[in-house]
């Protein structure tokens, strides 16, 4: 990728973060209160969300053979236990991101 | 923004600055592993600045992602943030020019704080909160540009690092889990979201957009469970 081909690409970021952090504002900034479904979806939508990024991140799992599924079912457990342990999001992300580099890298 | 607002924000946002410097050196670590120059972990952290839409940048710039997906999926990542927005209406209001820096920089982590700090005695309320705002934005530009430097410099193989990104959301998911009684979206989001892997396949990620519709279908469908009734 060129300079240019990046910068769009950060810039088409940059445009719709802000889009979804400014449109609450945009719609209801004037007063009156937000229709009953949308304080729902908002209360709602984000763990269902969340959920759905993780499947996202584990959509490369391949059954064909160890290294394709192990190393991710065994970090991210470490990951899970580790919060519920220790509750610390950065011996959690760093600690389990750790494992997985020398799961990947050394073990399978 | 004076000294003694500074003095009375700092404290607050100390916990933000251990949380930026980690998740940001992480960031631009990968960001330096996927070959991209610091430069770029500056630029990105200063005007994107979001964690995990961040993260997933990433992963879009690795690819060079059509600038659609790029806007798809930057826009569902970021969606919990129409939450955060409703529930800073009224704290925001008033504060003319430093409303739109505000709106900007409502991460994850500067809601958590604004919605649980008062400002002390003497200190100016908007003032207060913008300090907080702009001290939590420079932390994750800092710590961006140093994983992006080190990772520049010192050369380690990477492979395996993106990791950082399933472990930052099954983090944010096993806090929601435990904050909430009510798993049901949770469940429905996991089962939808395969189910639309299983049919559409990963490529570019596209089965994400069948998917949200099944979540937001769904959760509709289940709102007279999930909203009223039983509290438990």
């Amino acid at each position: 990728m060129n300079i240019s081909q990046i910068a769009a690409l950060v810039a088409v970021m940059a445009v719709v973060t802000f889009l979804t952090r400014a449109l609450p504002f945009l719609l209801f900034g004037r007063g009156g209160e937000p229709p009953r479904f949308v304080l729902y979806l908002g209360r709602f939508l984000p763990p269902a969300v969340i959920a759905m990024l993780i499947v996202y991140c584990y959509r490369a799992t391949s059954f064909a053979s160890l290294s394709g599924w192990a190393p991710g079912l065994i970090a991210g457990l470490a990951v899970v236990l580790l919060h519920v342990w220790k509750k610390n999001n950065m011996l959690s992300i760093v600690g389990g991101t750790i494992l997985y580099m020398v799961l990947v890298q050394v073990v399978f | 923004m004076n000294r003694k607002t500074l003095a009375a924000a700092f404290p607050h946002t100390l916990p933000v600055l251990m949380g930026y410097l980690s998740i940001g050196v992480v960031f631009g670590w990968m960001l330096s592993a996927a070959g991209f120059a610091p430069t770029w972990a500056a630029v990105m952290s200063s005007t994107i600045y979001a964690g995990s839409g961040q993260y997933l940048g990433v992963e879009l710039l690795k690819n060079a992602s059509p600038l659609g997906d790029a806007a798809f999926l930057t826009l569902i990542i970021n969606f919990r943030h129409l939450v955060y927005g409703l529930s800073m209406l009224e704290k925001f209001r008033g504060m003319g020019w430093h409303k739109l820096y505000m709106i900007f920089s409502l991460t994850d982590e500067t809601y958590a704080l604004l919605a649980g700090v008062e400002a002390p005695e003497g200190v100016d309320e908007k003032d207060f909160y913008f300090t907080i705002a702009v001290l939590d934005h420079l932390y994750w530009i800092a710590g961006s540009i140093l994983g992006a430097v080190a990772g520049a410099l010192i050369t380690i193989n990477t492979e395996g690092i993106d990791f950082a990104m399933t472990a930052l959301f099954l983090v944010i998911a096993v806090e929601q889990w435990q904050s909430s009684a009510r798993h049901a979206p949770v469940y429905l989001g996991a089962a939808g979201t395969l189910a639309c892997l299983l049919i559409f396949g990963p490529e570019n990620g596209r089965f994400l957009i069948p998917a949200l519709a099944i979540l937001v279908a769904g959760l509709l469908v289940m709102r007279p469970r999930l909203e009223g009734g039983n509290k438990r």
